[in-house]
Formats: C-alpha cells, sequence, structure tokens
C-alpha cells in the first residue's frame, strides 16, 4: 500500500520485533539442549521439538530426561544445599539480586524468546512476564537479607521438586525460584515440554550470576520426568499446573513427608455491578480472558452480570471483542497470539462445539490463516448447569450469565470447584467491600483484573490448590520450624476387666450440633482405667457420624462472621468454666493415663485457651506494598471446617491445642478425640455447652481415629483435615484428601510437645486461615 | 460495531469531504448524566497500555502523520498576535508540510483542520484563507475563563460567526459542574449554540478544572446533549491539558451519546500534545473507540500549536532516513 492509501484506510500495518538475537542465541547453543545439572549443561540426549506455536518452526530440539538425569540433579541440589543455606540470606540476596539484573540486562532476549516459545503477544512477555519475574528475584532478594532477622525460628526445607507450566514459562519459574533459594532451599525445575527455552536461558544467566553448582538445577522433559522429580528424594514439591495433574501429585506424594504446594486450575468469576464503570469493565475483561489468550489459572473466566445492565454490557463487550487483532505475537500491535499447541487448540475447540447452550460470539477479527489460534469468543446465556460454566476452558472463550441480587452473585460465584481469584466491579465501596470477603477465592480484584506481583501472594482455596506464592505469606512454603522432631510412640488403650470405679453408668456421647448424640452404628468399647477399672464407654464413630457433625458445622457458619471479641470472649468463658472443674479432669485424667500429671495438664489447657482467646482479636491481616496507586490487603480468613485428628498423648491438653486456635479464628471444627483416652473429651463436651459455645461450632467425636480418618478426609464440604494422631494416618489422610484438593496437616509420625511453645502459636494460626489478597486500586 | 453510515462526498479537494448530520441535541436526561461512571484507575491502566499495544511503523506511520496533520487546528492564542502573525500561521496551515515532502511520499496537497484564533484576529484569518476550504475557528464566551457577563458572551459568539468564523469554541462555566448545577449547564450550552447558528460550536470543558472524571463524563454528556458538535478538552491555559485518561472518557461519552441518538459528534484534545508519537497515541486510541469514521478532520482536532513542527521532523525522517531538524521547516 502506498503512503496515500493507508492515510485513507488508516490501516495499522505491522510492527515487527526482530527475533534475530534470539535465534542467534538459539543457534549459539547448537539448536541443541541437555539439561542442566551441577552448574553445567550436559550433553543433548534423546529428545524433542520444541515448536514455535505461531509458525509450527521447530526452534530447537530438547533433551527428555531419564531416570538417571533426575536422580543426578538431585544430587547434585542436595549436595549444594547445605552450603547454600550456610551462607546465610544476606549471602544469598547477593546472589538473587545479580539475577535480578541479569534478567534485566537481557529482558528483551527473554522476552522475544518466550514469544517465539509460548505463542504469547511480545508486548505481553516484554510488559508483563520479565518484568514481574525481574520483580521476584529482587523482592526476594530482600527476603534473603531479612530472613534471620524476620524469621529466626525458621529454615529452609532442602531440596525443592518444583514442576512448572507452559502458560508463563519464564514468571513461574521466578515464581518458584526465587523464594526458594531466598530461603536456602536449592532446586530441580522442570519446564513445561512445550516451553522451555527461557528456562534454559536461564540456567545461562545462573552461570554468569556464578551461582554455586548445584543451587539451581533445570531439566527438560514431558510429564513422565515430573513424575520422577516427585517420586526423587526431595523435601518438597511445588507445582503449578491442571488440577487433574495436582490430584495426582497429591497422592503420589501422601505420607512422604514432602512438603506440597499446588496451584491450579481455575473458573474464576467476574462480577459486574449495575453501578461499576461498564466501559472499564469491558476493558478489563481484555485483560482478563484475552490475556495471554485466556492460557490463565486466574482467567476471569466467568463472567456476572447484573440484569439491570446485562444488555448494555454484552453490546459493548462484543463490540470491543471485534477490536481485538488476533495475529503474529511478535506484532507489536497484536492483542491475541497464538495457542501453545495444536493440542490445546482442539481442547479449547472441543469444548466450544460440544456446547450448544447460549450465544456465542466469535470476534469478527482476523485469524491468521497457518499457527495454532482461536479467536476471542463469548458465550452469554448459559446457565451453572452447562458444562461451560463449570470446567475451565483455557483459552480466549468467556461464558456468561446474570445474577439479580448481590446475594445471587455470591451464590453463583462460589458456584464452583475452583477458587482462585475473583474480580468485582462497582463503584459502591460498601458493595464491594462487601462481597470480596465472600468469595471462596485466594484473590480479589476489586476494579481491575489480573493485579500481581511479588509483595502479593498468589494462591487459591478448594480445587485450585493451596499455598501462597509471593508476599510473606508465600515464605511458609519454603520453610519450616527449626528443629529436630522425635517419632511419636504409639499408645495402647489400657486393657482391663475391673468393676465400674462409679456405680451410676457414665454414658459417654458423641457431642454434634451443639447436642449428645448417640452414635449411629450404636456402638461404644469400654474404657479402662490404667488400674483396669472401667472408667466408662465412649461411643464409636463411624462415617455417617462424621457426616452429621460436618453438617452441624456447616449450619454454624454465623461463627465466621463473628467478631474476634465475641470469639474471645467465648474462649475465656471455657477457660474460666474448665478452671472450675480443673481438679475433676484432672482425676480423670490421672484415672485414664495413670501418674499424676493431670492437674498440669488442665493447667495448660487453660492457659492454651486464654492464649486463643488472646489471639481471637490479634492475628491481624497485612497491607501489602504493591506498585499500584492502591491496596493489597491481605486478610486471614477462616478456612471453613477443619477436621482434626487430635493427639493420643495429651487427651485434654491436645483436644484444645486443636479446637481453640481453630475457632478462634473463626473456624468450625470437628474434633476426633485422642484414640486410647477418649473421656476426656466428652468430660468436655459439658463444659462447651455451659461456656455459650453455638451449636455445631465444636463436635466431637470418639472411637477409633483410623474409621474417621479416611472420611474426612475425603469429604468434600471439610476444607482442612489436621492430624497429631495414631502415627499410621498421615499417609492415608494426605491419599484420600486428594478428593477435594483439601489443606492437610499431619504428623507424618513425628511428635510434638504439646506442653511447651511447640504445641501453640502461629503454625496452628497460619493453619487456622487462609490468607486472601483483596486489591483495590483507587483514585478519584 | 459502530454503524459506518456517512456518505463520503469526493471533491476536488484532497481531503475526503464528508458529510454528517449535526447534532441537533436532545431534552436534558438527568437520570442518564447521573448514571454515568469513571473508574479513574482502571482508565489510567486502559490510557497507559494503549501505546504499548498500537504500534504504527515506517510507511503508516507516515500516514498516519500525514492524517495528524490534517485533524490540527493550527493555533494561536496570544496577547501579543497581530495581524502578521496570523497570516504566517495561516499559510502554514495551507501548506503544512513542505511540498518537496509531500511529493517524496506520493501524497497530494494537504491542509491543517482549521486556524484557530481570538476573535479580532477573525478577519485577518479569513482573508488568509481565502479559497483554501480551511475554516476559521474562534475561541470565544470571555475565554478562556468564561466568567464574563451572560449577555456579552453570547454577543461575542454572533460577532464572531459575524465576522466571518466557522467555528466557535466556546468554554462552559466550570462553576455549573463544580455545583452540580447541570440544568444551568444545559441551559448555558443550549443558548451557546442557538448563538452559533450555521457555525459549529465547540464546547471546551476544560477539565483540568472539574475535579474528577465523573465530572467530566457528565459535563461531556450534557453538552452534547445540548447540541455541541464537538467536546474539546482545554483553552490550553488550565495547569492540566489534554490527557490520555480524560480522552477516553470523552470519546466514551460520545460512542455511548451516538449509540442512544445515532448522531456523532467530535473530539478535540487541546494542549499539551506537542509530540508526533502522542499525536499516533491519540489516533490509535479514537480509531480503537470511536471506529475510523472518527479519525476525519470533521470529528476529530489536535489543539496545537508546536506539534506540526515535530511531525515534520519525523516525515523529514520517513523520507531521507536522517533525523531532521526544526529550522528546516517553514515556522508558523
Amino acid at each position: 500500500m502506498t503512503i496515500s492509501e493507508i492515510f485513507e484506510t488508516m490501516d495499522y500495518g505491522v510492527a515487527p520485533e526482530s527475533a534475530a538475537e534470539a535465534l542467534a542465541w538459539l543457534v549459539d547453543q547448537g539448536d541443541r539442549f541437555g539439561h542442566f545439572i551441577d552448574g553445567a549443561f550436559t550433553k543433548p540426549g534423546e529428545g524433542f521439538d520444541s515448536r514455535n506455536p505461531a509458525t509450527g518452526e521447530v526452534l530447537a530440539t530438547l533433551t527428555q530426561a531419564t531416570q538417571a538425569d533426575v536422580d543426578t540433579a538431585v544430587k547434585a541440589a542436595r549436595k549444594a544445599q547445605p552450603k547454600w543455606e550456610a551462607l546465610g540470606g544476606p549471602g544469598r540476596a547477593r546472589y538473587l539480586y545479580a539475577l535480578a539484573r541479569l534478567l534485566q540486562k537481557h529482558s528483551r532476549l527473554f522476552a522475544v524468546l518466550e514469544t517465539l516459545d509460548n505463542g504469547k503477544p511480545i508486548r505481553e512477555s516484554r510488559d508483563i512476564d520479565v518484568p514481574l519475574a525481574q520483580r521476584h528475584f529482587y523482592f526476594h532478594a530482600g527476603m534473603a537479607q531479612l530472613m534471620e532477622e524476620e524469621l529466626p525460628d525458621r529454615e529452609a526445607l532442602g531440596v525443592c521438586g518444583q514442576i512448572i507450566p507452559w502458560n508463563f514459562p519464564l514468571l513461574m519459574l521466578a515464581w518458584k525460584i526465587a523464594p526458594a533459594l531466598a530461603m536456602g532451599n536449592t532446586v530441580v525445575l522442570k519446564p513445561a515440554e512445550y516451553t522451555s527455552l527461557t528456562a534454559l536461558l536461564f540456567a545461562d544467566i545462573c552461570r554468569q550470576a556464578g551461582l554455586p553448582k548445584g543451587v539451581v538445577n533445570i531439566v527438560t522433559g514431558d510429564g513422565t520426568v515430573g513424575e520422577m522429580i516427585v517420586a526423587a528424594e526431595v523435601d518438597k514439591v511445588a507445582f503449578t499446573g491442571s488440577t487433574a495433574v495436582g490430584r495426582r501429585i497429591r497422592e503420589a506424594t501422601a505420607g512422604s513427608g514432602k512438603a506440597l504446594s499446588l496451584e491450579l486450575g481455575g473458573k474464576s468469576p467476574y462480577i459486574v455491578f449495575d453501578d461499576a464503570d461498564l466501559d472499564s469493565a469491558v476493558e478489563g475483561l481484555v485483560d482478563a480472558i484475552w490475556f495471554n489468550q485466556g492460557q490463565v489459572c486466574c482467567a476471569g473466566s466467568r463472567l456476572l452480570v447484573h440484569e439491570p445492565v446485562a444488555e448494555v454490557f454484552y453490546a459493548k463487550l462484543r463490540a470491543r471483542m471485534d477490536k481485538l487483532r488476533v495475529g503474529s505475537p511478535l506484532d507489536k500491535s497484536i492483542d491475541v497470539g497464538a495457542i501453545v499447541d495444536p493440542v490445546q487448540l482442539n481442547a479449547i475447540a472441543g469444548l466450544v462445539a460440544a456446547n450448544t447452550a447460549g450465544e456465542t460470539h466469535v470476534a469478527a477479527t482476523e485469524l491468521p490463516s497457518e499457527g495454532s489460534f482461536y479467536p476471542p469468543t463469548l458465550i452469554t446465556g448459559l446457565n451453572p448447569a452447562d458444562t461451560l460454566m463449570q470446567e475451565e476452558i483455557f483459552g480466549p472463550v468467556l461464558v456468561s450469565t446474570t445474577f439479580r441480587t448481590p446475594d445471587d452473585a455470591v451464590a453463583l460465584a462460589n458456584n464452583s470447584r475452583y477458587g482462585l481469584a475473583a474480580t468485582v466491579w462497582s463503584e459502591n465501596i460498601n458493595l464491594a467491600l462487601d462481597i470480596a470477603p465472600k468469595l471462596a477465592s485466594g484473590i480479589v480484584w476489586v476494579n481491575g483484573t489480573n493485579l500481581m506481583d511479588a509483595a502479593a501472594g498468589f494462591g487459591g482455596v478448594r480445587e485450585s490448590g493451596f499455598g501462597r506464592e509471593g508476599g510473606w505469606e508465600g515464605l511458609s512454603g519454603y520453610t519450616r520450624v527449626k528443629g529436630t522432631p522425635k517419632p511419636l510412640k504409639d499408645i495402647q488403650p489400657n486393657q482391663g476387666d475391673g468393676a465400674p470405679t462409679d456405680p451410676i453408668d457414665r454414658t459417654a456421647k458423641l457431642y454434634i450440633g451443639g447436642k449428645q448424640a448417640r452414635p449411629d452404628g450404636g456402638y461404644s468399647a469400654p474404657v479402662w482405667a490404667k488400674s483396669g477399672k472401667l472408667l466408662g464407654h465412649a461411643s464409636l464413630a463411624n462415617r455417617k457420624d462424621v457426616r452429621n457433625a460436618v453438617e452441624a458445622a456447616h449450619a454454624a457458619k454465623g461463627w465466621s462472621k463473628t467478631t474476634g471479641h465475641l470469639r474471645a470472649q467465648i474462649l475465656y468463658y471455657i477457660g474460666e468454666n474448665l478452671s472450675a472443674r480443673a481438679d475433676e479432669f484432672a482425676r480423670h485424667l490421672d484415672d485414664m493415663m495413670g501418674g499424676k500429671q493431670g492437674a498440669k495438664e488442665v493447667e495448660a489447657a487453660i492457659n492454651r485457651l486464654f492464649t486463643y482467646a488472646a489471639w481471637a482479636d490479634k492475628y491481624d491481616g497485612k497491607v501489602h506494598g504493591v506498585p499500584i496507586r492502591g491496596v493489597a490487603l491481605a486478610m486471614k480468613e477462616p478456612v471453613g471446617v477443619i477436621g482434626a485428628l487430635c493427639p493420643s498423648e495429651a487427651p485434654l491438653l491436645g483436644l484444645i491445642s486443636c479446637m481453640a486456635p481453630a475457632i478462634a479464628m473463626g473456624n468450625r471444627v470437628i474434633l476426633s478425640a485422642s484414640d486410647p483416652y477418649p473421656l476426656a473429651a466428652t468430660d468436655f463436651t459439658q463444659v462447651l455447652e455451659t461456656s455459650d459455645v453455638p451449636a455445631g461450632v465444636v463436635n466431637i467425636l470418639t472411637g477409633l481415629q483410623g474409621d474417621v480418618a479416611t472420611p474426612m478426609a475425603a469429604h468434600m464440604d471439610i476444607d482442612a483435615v489436621w492430624s497429631f494422631g495414631t502415627r499410621s494416618l498421615s499417609g492415608e489422610i494426605e491419599k484420600a484428601s486428594a478428593a477435594n484438593l483439601k489443606r492437610t496437616w499431619v504428623n507424618h509420625g513425628l511428635a510434638r510437645d504439646w506442653m511447651g511453645t511447640a504445641g501453640q502459636g502461629h503454625e496452628f494460626l497460619e493453619a487456622a486461615t487462609e490468607i486472601k489478597n483483596i486489591w483495590v486500586p483507587y483514585g478519584e | 460495531m459502530l454503524s459506518q453510515t456517512t456518505q463520503t462526498a469526493t471533491a476536488s479537494h484532497q481531503l475526503p469531504q464528508v458529510t454528517e448530520p449535526r447534532n441537533p441535541g436532545m431534552a436534558l436526561d438527568l437520570d442518564w448524566v447521573r448514571s454515568l461512571q469513571a473508574n479513574t484507575s482502571a482508565i489510567e491502566r486502559r490510557a497507559a497500555s494503549l501505546p504499548a499495544r498500537r504500534s504504527v511503523k515506517k510507511k503508516h506511520q507516515a500516514a498516519w502523520l500525514l492524517r495528524a496533520v490534517t485533524c490540527i487546528d493550527l493555533t494561536t492564542l496570544s496577547g501579543d498576535d497581530t495581524e502578521h502573525r496570523v497570516a504566517r500561521l495561516c499559510a502554514k496551515a495551507r501548506q503544512p508540510i513542505a511540498q518537496s515532502l509531500l511529493d517524496a511520499m506520493g501524497m497530494g496537497p494537504i491542509t491543517t483542520g482549521a486556524v484557530c484564533v481570538y476573535h479580532e484576529m477573525i478577519p485577518p484569518a479569513v482573508r488568509a484563507l481565502n479559497g483554501s476550504g480551511i475554516p476559521v475557528a474562534a475561541v470565544s464566551t470571555g475565554f478562556p475563563a468564561g466568567l464574563s457577563p451572560f449577555h456579552l458572551r453570547l454577543a461575542e459568539i454572533e460577532e464572531s460567526v459575524k465576522a466571518g468564523a466557522a467555528e466557535i469554541d466556546i468554554v462552559i462555566s466550570r462553576r455549573h459542574v463544580l455545583s452540580g448545577n447541570w440544568q444551568a449547564l444545559y441551559d448555558e450550552m443550549r443558548a451557546f449554540r442557538a448563538a452559533c447558528g450555521d457555525a459549529h460550536v465547540k464546547a471546551i470543558l476544560a477539565t483540568g478544572e472539574l475535579g474528577s472524571l465523573r465530572n467530566v463524563a457528565r459535563a461531556s454528556m450534557i453538552c452534547m446533549m445540548a447540541g455541541a458538535d464537538f467536546i474539546k478538552t482545554s483553552t490550553g491555559k488550565e495547569s492540566v491539558n489534554a490527557t490520555l485518561p480524560v480522552t477516553l472518557v470523552m470519546i466514551r461519552a460520545i460512542r455511548d451519546y451516538f449509540e442512544r441518538t445515532g448522531f456523532r459528534v467530535g473530539y478535540k484534545p487541546a494542549g499539551g500534545i506537542s509530540k508526533a508519537k502522542d499525536a499516533i497515541t491519540y489516533l490509535a486510541l479514537i480509531k480503537e473507540e470511536l471506529g475510523d469514521r472518527w479519525l476525519q478532520p470533521d470529528l476529530f482536532r489536535f489543539g496545537a500549536s508546536s506539534l506540526l513542527n515535530d511531525i515534520e521532523r519525523q516525515l523529514e525522517h520517513h523520507v531521507t532516513g536522517n533525523y531532521s531538524a526544526s529550522y528546516r521547516h517553514p515556522t508558523s
């Protein structure tokens, strides 16, 4: 076209970013890559092609890691770890700072390589992925510097196996490696097989930074390599990817003692109220679902529009979609690039083709004739029952329905197995700040979307996984409490055949929904004193009693909305009433367990109640220093319903050590009492009954913990399970928890000193809360 | 998609001469006005990301810059303006880009969109532009503060129209916006429009003095309801003049008004746009939010004085491959 023709048409033309330097780098590496192990690249071996999805061209040949490769990498990481940790926070900070600087120096090379490999628009890799990756290294250089001062009780986990997805290859690498290294861990990371190139360039950067050998190891390959890493001698597995694979990893690591964090799928709601700035909310959707071709775990993919503005909003949205430019990812004027691989393209097309409901609008935009491209698509008029409203599409496809009221919006938003992120648009601060805490998600964006920063934790609830990445909250995933716990001793119940200690029968029942309840199975077991005399009978709870307790706990959901002050009052009151009966409790403990420690345990239990009464209104959230004009509020919310298998060895103190932090933070609990010594718990129900604890907030089951562990862990409506009980249960619980990917906190057969500081404090409070980051940009 | 129904009539002039029915205005609809929202942070994000989302290079860049030139209201609004100064400006308006550069780019003749002056400078401007087809625009109504007696402001419009101004840039009473007196703003604009007669009226909102983007949205809508042909950001005399966020708010209001009424209102950012690159960003924003129809001088103008010189330098760079110097281009 001539200039005078363009003068008439006012077309954009093309604005290509040169790929020359990135391609030259690949050529310099011989277009073939081995793994990066122990500070050096291995010789390229048998492998697979890495292609540019926009053109189908082969960019390089990568090596499929063998078991031996993974073993060597883990060994290198293991060997390097003690020295890396011993280097100290300030020493590690310098390396992290160097990595950040090098990422910055080579920023365009990383950006172009990322776009070639992944298909995302160069604008995104250049302006979002690469700068955020740098930011994570800068931020965590600071965390390394501060670790010894700010986290004096924490230490590194050891070797971390990290498996990352193809949608943000370099950024996910940064999210995984930066905090791990900062806290003194070493890593073995596997990038996705579609997108390994920037990880290999990062390996090159590690050499330039002089990073000690073995601190970062990168192995390439497909899912089978991921499985090898999961099975390897690592101390932690960190995974970002699909919920299906996350579930398999949960099952595979169950009982191994490996720490685990999972950042999985999502079907995040995007809620538009009638008082929103509708044009801005439309533009927000461009950043929500047409960012990175919609291949974003936290994509606002489920649009919920207030009925009064629905038609106007959809019209604006369709008009905006038609303006999106789809094309060569290296073109600087492109909004939507290539889908990462034809396999993904087919998956998206298949899901959309199978849908017959609603009205589909495909953006009236040109698609390149070749390459892996999918047009921006909107499907309105769907219902929650439609598959596309529930299933993650992971492509540029937005689905929508309308709502009537704020409550309706919350109900629709939370009608999902996922809980990663949510977006709320409203100009009414009351409405927005009322809705945000009600949404089941780890992140809420108010009048914005896909805002991310290293200073604010990222991660979800429900089947979106657990653990947070970024912020202070992200560090607990890469550290543990210092110390070497001892193995837990198994305690066998007393045996006996003596006469009852009290001629009046003591019928200890279950405590469900504020009432003494007979066990569903109708069975009870005798509880013998150390002396062999009969102390009474304890009910044997089964899975149906678990079910009933969960129902009761959910009915008590009002507890989560009470004030910390009120919860503190009730915890003090429990302590007061326990104190009034201290002698009786001490005597019964001594009867059951023998010895004279009962009084001490009761005193510690009262003290623990007071401790968590103190915490109830003091475990504050944070305001993160994110780089926007606005705030990211890290709010601490109750997890929900927690099932806890209480320790055998401290029948009263252990039970209270689980119950008190949980209810102080607003959770409802189902406590499975000490297996061998259940009667302290049943006595305690009488204290609860006299202490104004609302029905259903605390539920207590007795019987064999082994009978209720799996039903609890597999129960879809329990949000977390803790186990300090019998040693053998940890693996069983972790495995069953894969059902809904609930959080678990289990003892792995290790003992805890319930009388000491290990029996209370931050570890418990963290387990009893979820951190939700609510981003509120502001400005008039 | 906005419908593109405008007729394009070809004339001897290089510019496509388009005919757009004038916006007659409508009854004041306060429900609509009050429902308008403008979320500042979100608008700023969009404004910040747009330049990175749209990049126009090489031949396309040259063509876009030429289009920008045709949309410039070449302006002088100084106390020391004289007839000769205005004549010099008008000569530049007739030949904004050196013929040699146009030839090198294969472009026919172009002119700026208009020349914009104070009332007293209308006659010399009309004389200097005689036969060029370039309209003279006059700032009016007690520009820039708009606080002279109301009847004098109306009389000023009438005098300027009589003197030959084809376009009148009025200033609204900011106090009506700041005190929420929407009816007064509407009535004032209605009266200004009536006083203009056949001359087109551009409503200057002085957005830098309206306090919030929400007020910008509401004032934009009221001026359109009262029959403005154009809405314009600023006088160039406020401390903050045209910005991308303000532009976004005003052109979204224009789009809403068009969707509701079917009438296209023009947009004129003024003040602070002095770089060729900024001009491209503005054009891209208009193209994205309003569509190509608005990229014509009958619906889009830059109020600018130094922008032209930067565009000349960029065009010379396009033609020669060497970076240019301002002294190489005829001054206005």
